[in-house]
């Protein structure tokens, strides 16, 4: 591995440590910052709209009190704060106490990350090629037609398609199921029956995501593919005789495709806050679904933790991608 | 004045002007012009619980029929629309204002500030906007959408900031900046009188796409349930309607109208960007 290499990963490790140190610095700090304590105004409202959880709440005023130490400076505070978070330590559920907020994310995080993850790689593959057969001068004019609806797509938020997906293929079609991850009588095994019932529980939501992000890629790619194709070194190759297929995959894709991954670097915190909401018009199972009963139910701790995961887990995703950068153009990996 | 108007004829015959600008701009001039002139053709007290019949589809009395609290559809759109785009405008001057003033502190004094400035930019624009708005807006007490605005507009400024320094660090390369440093103007006037007018266009364009995503993300916290719930907005509608499982039960009339308008907003505020992309740098619809 050269210098410059290794430099390149130091410095996308070291944006990484930023990225996760603002995010917990801004969930320490913005609650202590507001007036008034947050945990106990929750605390407040669950004990007046409903009494018989007021035993619990005192056992989760006990515990908060103790795990917390308010009366503590708010250094000290700080530095607490950071070492519950090493020992993934993130507090209890307070609408489910004594449930830890820990479980309740490691029971969604896998819904999320595949339906996230499954849903870009479909939406970057296939917006990139469509993109990159929209700006070539062999694809035909009939393919251009779409370019407005790419558009259109482009510009609608995620939720939205998300909505129009469920009454089209849910409520009036009646073809799919309209909420959840799994059907709510299946016993979850590792067979097929529970493989295909996932599967169709996560088309729509995917369908969503997908179509909502496509427009973006192909657009991005079209305007990549264009300004490529126009290189000289574009020129070189059809001068050299080599075929259509060769210039347009390895010539025109190969290079359109770098600026595209830098975008990908930067859409995912879009996607990702698209997603949430995807998942709640669902109501699947992840960890969009989980933040808004959490915010419906003032469960405090689950709100932050589901935060910091959403924080961390993308920018672990954009660390990966960094790492991808190197592979995909050797002038980096010199 | 006239030499603008000048250059405005030159650009159309040019065709410098495209078709989506114009598109564009029709479709943001339609619903400012609804949500300017509705409030006169509706009763405002239909828009109150209870003011009709509950869940009635759309008629030729009622428009859009009326949700399960018995207010009229047609009404909340009408006061709904400009909310919403009084929060992304709110949002967008101050997130576009705050871009502008850390540019060109970034771009114009370098040095420790500048890496701060591009740091912090750069990691914010990484993090899911979501996550942090949602964190802030939970612990706000009272929302209204004027708070709703400011605590969108805390994470608009990172996009503008980024193309403003970028512009700032190649205009302070250019032999005119020289010239008026030779000719004594001051680093302020420097910046005032010699880069700031270079870099309106960017600052339109920025303002657009800000515009845009905070909208956005207001309907996003809205969606969550962390809007403004006693105010009617767009996004407060579609959440309503969610609540009241309109979707499910067939109600599209709910739904379907709100999406609509926000739809044609973002579609507006998507090809006048395109649009305005092109007119700011005509080198581009060569290529395209």
């Amino acid at each position: 591995m050269s210098s410059e290499l290794l430099n390149y990963i130091l410095r996308r490790f070291g944006q990484l440590l930023l990225i996760v140190f603002i995010a917990v610095s801004i969930n320490f700090l913005v609650p202590r910052l507001l007036p008034g304590d947050p945990v106990e105004t929750a605390l407040a409202r669950l004990q007046a709209g409903g009494g018989q959880q007021s035993a619990d709440i005192q056992a989760v005023s006990k515990v908060y009190r103790e795990k917390y130490g308010l009366d503590q400076p708010l250094g000290v505070q700080y530095l607490n704060y950071w070492r519950d978070l090493f020992r993934v330590d993130l507090g209890v559920s307070i609408a489910n106490f004594p449930e830890k907020v820990s479980t309740k994310l490691v029971n969604a995080l896998p819904w999320s990350v595949g339906l996230l993850s499954v849903a870009t790689l479909i939406a970057f593959t296939f917006g990139s090629l469509l993109g990159a057969l929209l700006a070539w001068p062999g694809a035909g004019k009939a393919i251009q037609a779409v370019v407005p609806a790419l558009m259109v797509l482009a510009a609608i938020p995620f939720y939205l398609l998300a909505i129009i997906n469920v009454y089209l293929f849910a409520v009036v079609l009646k073809i799919l199921p309209p909420a959840g991850g799994l059907d709510t009588t299946r016993i979850a095994r590792l067979d097929w029956a529970t493989v295909i019932d996932v599967l169709r529980h996560a088309v729509l939501p995917l369908a969503s995501i997908v179509l909502g992000n496509i427009g973006f890629w192909a657009l991005g790619m079209r305007s990549q593919m264009v300004s490529v194709l126009g290189e000289d070194y574009i020129t070189f190759a059809e001068a050299k005789g080599l075929g259509p297929w060769r210039i347009f995959l390895r010539y025109g894709i190969r290079n359109a495709l770098l600026s595209q991954v830098t975008a990908l670097a930067l859409a995912m915190g879009a996607v990702l806050s698209g997603a949430v909401l995807v998942e709640v018009v669902f109501n699947y199972p992840g960890l969009g679904t989980l933040l808004y009963v959490a915010i419906r139910g003032q469960d405090y701790f689950v709100i932050q933790g589901v935060v910091l995961l959403l924080i961390i887990t993308l920018a672990l995703l954009l660390f990966a991608v960094d790492l991808i950068y190197p592979l995909l153009d050797p002038r980096i990996r010199r | 004045m006239n030499e603008r108007l000048r250059r405005l004829q030159s650009a159309l015959a040019r065709r410098r002007i495209g078709r989506p600008l114009v598109a564009g701009l029709l479709i943001l001039a339609l619903i400012v012009i609804f949500s300017l002139a509705g409030p006169f053709f509706v009763d405002a007290h239909d828009a109150h619980v209870g003011a009709m019949t509950p869940r009635r589809p759309p008629s030729w009395a009622h428009w859009l029929g009326s949700d399960s609290q018995g207010r009229d559809m047609l009404t909340l759109l009408v006061f709904g629309t400009p909310a919403t785009l009084k929060m992304g405008l709110i949002a967008g001057v101050i997130g576009v204002g705050l871009g502008l003033l850390f540019g060109l502190l970034g771009g114009s004094r370098g040095g420790i500030v500048d890496g701060v400035i591009r740091v912090v930019a750069d990691a914010l624009l990484t993090v899911p906007a979501i996550a942090i708005l949602v964190i802030i807006a939970g612990n706000v007490d009272r929302m209204t959408t004027n708070v709703m605005a400011l605590v969108v507009a805390s994470l608009s400024w990172m996009f503008t900031t980024r193309t403003i320094r970028a512009q700032v660090l190649t205009i302070r390369e250019r032999a005119y900046i020289e010239v008026a440093r030779v000719n004594g103007e001051s680093e302020l006037e420097i910046v005032f009188r010699e880069i700031l007018p270079n870099l309106l266009p960017f600052v339109v364009a920025s303002f657009v796409g800000t515009v845009g995503s905070a909208i956005l993300s207001v309907i996003s916290l809205e969606a969550l349930g962390l809007g403004a719930l006693e105010e009617t907005t767009l996004g407060n509608t579609i959440y309503w309607s969610q609540q009241s499982a309109a979707i499910l039960r067939g109600y599209w009339w709910w739904w379907a109208p709100p999406i609509i308008v926000i739809a044609l907003i973002f579609v507006g505020l998507f090809l006048t960007s395109v649009g305005f992309d092109r007119f700011a740098n005509p080198r581009l619809s060569k290529r395209a």
